[in-house]
Order: C-alpha cells, then sequence, then structure tokens
C-alpha cells in the first residue's frame, strides 16, 4: 500500500525527463531571472568598448556593437521562451478545442476543421512569414509574429488530438456517462481530458520548439525585429558583422550552443514526458 | 472503386489547399497596417532627395497601384489575383525590370527542386535504415548510440546546423566553399563536378536535418513491428534475420513514415528557405529573400504561390503514389 503510494506521487522520472527538465528549469530560471540583477539595456549599442576579450567583466565579451555577448544572449533566451510559452498557449487552446468538437461533433463541423488542419499543415509558414516581412518593413512587431506563429501553429497538434477524441468516443466509459445523463461539456470536461491531457503536454512542449525555431529563423535571414534580442537576431547580427572573421567566435557560437542545449532540453522533457505517461498508461 | 474514390477524395483537397492557401496570401498581408507603396514610395523619395513633385509622386502611386493589381475594390482585386495565379502570371520584376518573374522563378526552380528531392530522399532512406536496424537490434549497445545520434541531431533547427556545418566544412577544415557559385555555360563533366562541389554543404545541412526525426520514429516503429506474431511465423520458418528485417518489419513499418514524410513537406521548405539564404543558394528561397529585401512584391507573390502549388502537389502526388505501398487502400480491405 505505502509503496504504491509513493509511487503515485512521486512518478519515478526516466533519464531523458530528468535531463532535460534540468535544462530547461536552468535556462528559464536564468533568463527569468539574471534580467533583474543589470540595468543596461543589452540591445543599446556602444555602452561598452568593442570587441573585449571575455573577462570576469564580460563573461562571453563584447562584440563589434559594443554590446556585452552575455548579457545579450540572457535577454535572448528571455525573450525566445517568453514568446514560445505565449504562442504555445494559444496553440493549444485552439488545438483543444477544435481538436476535440471535431471528434464529437462530427459531421459537416468536423469535414470543414479537417480540410483547414490539412491545409495549414500543407501550405509552409517560413513563405508567409516573408510576405508580411516584406510588407509591414521592420515594423513586424513580436506580437504579429506570434499571432501568425498561432494560425499557422494550431493544426498540428488539432490533427492529434481529433484522432484521439475519435477513437475515444466510442470507449465504454463515454458510453456509460452519457447514458447517465452526462452533457457534452462534461463528457469532455471529466472522461476525455484527462486522456488528452498528457498529450496537451507534450504537443505544448513541441509547439514552444516550433515557435522559437520559427521566429529565430526569420530573424536568422533578417525579416523578424532584429532589434528585440532573441536567439534569432543574436546570430543575425553576428552574421551581419562576419563574427568569425574578425575574431569573433563567441559572437556566434555562444548563441548556437545555447539554442542546441535549449533545444535538447525542450526536447527531452516532451519525450521522457511521453515515455513517462505511456508507461503509466500502461502502453509501454 | 474504393481506390478511384480515395484519388478523387486526395484532389479534391488538393484544390482546396490551394484555393484557401491562394487567399490566405492575399488577405494576410492586407490586414496588416502599413502600405506596399507608401512603403516603396518613401524608399523612392529617400533615394531622389525631396526632388519628386507631388503629381509625380500621384503617377508613380497610379502606376503601382496597377502593376501590383491594387485598383478596384477588393472583389476586383481578389478576383484578378486569382487570375494572374492561374495563368502563372505576375507580371514583372521590379528589380529586374521587364524581365517576367515567371522567367525569374523558372530559371531558380531547378535548384531547389533538385537539392530538395535529392537531400529528401537520402534523409529518408539513410535514416529510415539506421532506425530500422537500431530498432530491429535494439537489444544491441550499438542500437542505443545509433538512437543518441538521432535525439542529438532531431531537435536541432536547419540554420543552426547550416551554420556549423559551415563552421567545420568552409572555415576550419576549408574543405568546401563558403557559398556556392555556379559559374554559366554549357553542361559540361567538369560543370556538373563544380555543381555538385558546391551544393555539398546546403545538401549536407538539409540530409542531417531531415534524418533525426527518421531515426527515432523508425527505431519505435521496428521494436514494436518485430514482435508481431507474423514476423515470429516468420521466424519459425527460419527465413534470414535480413529478409525478415526488410521484408517483414520495415514493409510494415514504412507506411507510417510516409505519411509522416507527406505531413513534413512544408517544413522541409521552411528549411530549405534558411539554408538557402545562409548558403546563397540560387534557389526559389533565396530569391523570396532577396525580394523582401528589396520590395520587390511581384516576384515575392510569384515565389509564394510557386511554393505552396509545389508543396501542394508534391503532397498529392505521394498521396496518389500511396496505394502502391498499402495494398489494403489499393485493394479496399
Amino acid at each position: 500500500m505505502q509503496t504504491q503510494q509513493q509511487r503515485r506521487w512521486l512518478p519515478k522520472l526516466n533519464s531523458r525527463l530528468a535531463i532535460g527538465l534540468t535544462i530547461v528549469t536552468i535556462l528559464a530560471a536564468g533568463s527569468l531571472i539574471l534580467p533583474f540583477f543589470t540595468s543596461v539595456d543589452p540591445a543599446a549599442q556602444g555602452t561598452y568598448l568593442k570587441n573585449l576579450p571575455p573577462s570576469p567583466a564580460h563573461l562571453l565579451g563584447t562584440n563589434a556593437l559594443g554590446q556585452d555577448i552575455f548579457w545579450y544572449l540572457v535577454f535572448a533566451v528571455r525573450n525566445s521562451l517568453l514568446l514560445g510559452v505565449s504562442v504555445s498557449m494559444g496553440v493549444t487552446i485552439i488545438a483543444t478545442s477544435l481538436g476535440l468538437s471535431a471528434g464529437f461533433i462530427g459531421g459537416w463541423y468536423e469535414r470543414c476543421v479537417v480540410v483547414f488542419m490539412d491545409t495549414f499543415i500543407t501550405i509552409p509558414v517560413l513563405p508567409v512569414l516573408i510576405v508580411l516581412g516584406a510588407v509591414v518593413r521592420g515594423n513586424t512587431s513580436f506580437m504579429v509574429v506570434a499571432l501568425i506563429l498561432i494560425v499557422f501553429g494550431w493544426a498540428w497538434n488539432a490533427r492529434t488530438i481529433r484522432s484521439m477524441s475519435l477513437s475515444l468516443r466510442e470507449r465504454e466509459f463515454v458510453n456509460m456517462a452519457r447514458f447517465s445523463g452526462a452533457g457534452v461539456i462534461a463528457i469532455i470536461a471529466r472522461e476525455i481530458f484527462p486522456y488528452v491531457y498528457a498529450f496537451m503536454i507534450v504537443g505544448f512542449i513541441n509547439t514552444i520548439l516550433f515557435a522559437i525555431n520559427t521566429e529565430a529563423a526569420l530573424a536568422v535571414i533578417g525579416l523578424s525585429n532584429v532589434v528585440v534580442p532573441t536567439l534569432g537576431s543574436i546570430i543575425f547580427w553576428a552574421l551581419n558583422y562576419n563574427a568569425i572573421l574578425i575574431g569573433q567566435p563567441l559572437w556566434i557560437i555562444a548563441p548556437i550552443v545555447t539554442t542546441v542545449v535549449l533545444f535538447l532540453g525542450l526536447f527531452l522533457t516532451s519525450s521522457g514526458y511521453n515515455d513517462l505517461s505511456a508507461e503509466k498508461r500502461g502502453v509501454a | 472503386m474504393k481506390l478511384l474514390q480515395y484519388m478523387l477524395q486526395r484532389f479534391v483537397m488538393y484544390l482546396l489547399i490551394l484555393f484557401i492557401g491562394i487567399t490566405i496570401t492575399f488577405f494576410l498581408p492586407r490586414l496588416m497596417p502599413g502600405d506596399p507603396i507608401s512603403n516603396y514610395i518613401s524608399q523612392v523619395q529617400a533615394r531622389a532627395g525631396q526632388s519628386l513633385s507631388a503629381e509625380a509622386t500621384q503617377q508613380l502611386r497610379d502606376s503601382l497601384a496597377e502593376l501590383y493589381g491594387l485598383q478596384g475594390d477588393l472583389f476586383t482585386q481578389y478576383t484578378n489575383y486569382i487570375g494572374r495565379v492561374v495563368r502563372f502570371d505576375f507580371g514583372p520584376s521590379f528589380t529586374y525590370y521587364p524581365e517576367p518573374v515567371s522567367n525569374i522563378l523558372l530559371d531558380a526552380l531547378p535548384w531547389t527542386a533538385g537539392l530538395l528531392i535529392m537531400t529528401t530522399l537520402l534523409a529518408w532512406l539513410i535514416g529510415n535504415g539506421i532506425g530500422l536496424i537500431a530498432g530491429y537490434y535494439n537489444k544491441r549497445r550499438a542500437a542505443a548510440a545509433l538512437e543518441i545520434v538521432g535525439i542529438l541531431l532531431y531537435p536541432i533547427p536547419y540554420y543552426i546546423l547550416a551554420l556549423v556545418v559551415i563552421l567545420v566544412f568552409a572555415y576550419w577544415l576549408a574543405l568546401f566553399p563558403l557559398s556556392p557559385t555556379f559559374l554559366p555555360g554549357p553542361m559540361s563533366w567538369s560543370k556538373s563536378v563544380s555543381i555538385i562541389h558546391n551544393s555539398f554543404l546546403p545538401a549536407l545541412t538539409l540530409v542531417l536535418a531531415g534524418f533525426g526525426w527518421n531515426v527515432l520514429a523508425m527505431k519505435a516503429l521496428a521494436v514494436a513491428t518485430k514482435e508481431d506474431p507474423y514476423v515470429q511465423f516468420a521466424r519459425l520458418k527460419g527465413t534470414t534475420d535480413r529478409t525478415r528485417m526488410t521484408q517483414y518489419v520495415f514493409r510494415n513499418a514504412m507506411l507510417p513514415q510516409i505519411t509522416a514524410l507527406i505531413l513534413s513537406l512544408g517544413f522541409i521548405f521552411n528549411g530549405a528557405i534558411q539554408t538557402e539564404v545562409i548558403f546563397s543558394y540560387p534557389g526559389i528561397g533565396m530569391t523570396m529573400r532577396a525580394a523582401a529585401g528589396a520590395g520587390d512584391y511581384n516576384l515575392l507573390y510569384g515565389s509564394i504561390i510557386l511554393t505552396i502549388f509545389a508543396v501542394a502537389t508534391v503532397t498529392l502526388v505521394l498521396d496518389l503514389i500511396y496505394p502502391l505501398f498499402d495494398p489494403r487502400i489499393r485493394l479496399g480491405g
């Protein structure tokens, strides 16, 4: 009895989840807390002498624009994470409500949702963002990028949730609830949601990856708002000033390493959590 | 009959995707704040000082509105736009005036198509091959090592892979050029060698990026499939490991992988655009980026429509040949 209780409240973390959570927690906590300890705007140019080597005062040195690379990176991680989380919240809400309702209501409504889903999965988002970036020339606000990412990001998760609800609606316990007089909303909230929510968490993390990745890709090719520090804009500036050729390899290597570590951490968290919940359900 | 219904369904879906995609690219920029013509005129004014008179500005505004199909109400603009898309006529390019946009796009298309077809096929074959071996022999230590390679590669974005490939192969080892240069002139042996040499790094980036997911997914599928009763039966029948792995496990496990490939085409195209821009590779992605930078809206619209058309068409083609791999659809089981 005792051991069973313990197992329920303290799920045994698998190694993927443990490593992933550690990485993500350190990066998220660091980038959210550290900005309170500086009063300097990391994006302001000419704050420090240019091209200083790493020193205790400038952990990663300064770049050709006179910015401190370490502090710029801290703000970049924070902004990218905030963008990722807000896009992912929007995507999760839309994907879950459309996916569940399509699976349960069925009929013409479902067919329409499926057509839009397949369209948004097929159309590549980057060209659309490039067109918008060109139309609003440099005024691409962060909010607009986030909105477009939500518009193009929901379909994948909605597709998975719909197929889950399709199989769930035929299950015995759902019929049971229906015959007991539960309404559609009550069934979705009490019977379906507990099954879908593990996937929602995995989808949530994967969408953070998608959002950070797409914004950064747009920034690297110079079409997002490159004034705001993000994991993409720092690389854009480093490429623009030929960081490697002017002997500033840290300017470009530091964001590359940070991006790889962050993405690996997020991916390990999502796939580790997926394994964990599969184990709990007794699938694996 | 079932096959026919399947194909018809896919085709209708194809038309719907094209229609919705084209409509979105028409309306989204019009919902945005800012007006491309004013932007362009302020650019011209900045270059010309204040020497442009008010009438000249108005004339420029009218001719630009005509050129970009921005005359009349929204509905007229929309029908004109659809008409232009159907005729594949996007007017002249602004930067390469009076070269028609369609010619520029047709020049760029073979570069992107060649690069993407090669790398997607390679990434799929190598990734699934490694995943199959890792999954079939999942008790061995080497299988775990192969899976770690997949885990390390899969979440890394295209642009990061491109930069790392540049750093390692063009900067430190200096084996390949930083950005490709393609000499004009007729096809010859030395020219094709040069094309391969110059395209190697962008291709390597795309293969590396496409391969991680295939390794991970195929490994999981192979582990599950090799315990199926029909594979056990084949083992008792005395087939070799190799036959069981390729003829029994792979043939079933590849179906979800083909579906995954079809669904990720849009994503692969995003990656190709990033890679082309970072390497200055002369394909559609690079054309799109240059057009966006120069405010060449005709070229920009042409390239995005071509992109949507290409992705939707490849999706349709793969959907249509899918029954060749899956007899359940072909024979209606």
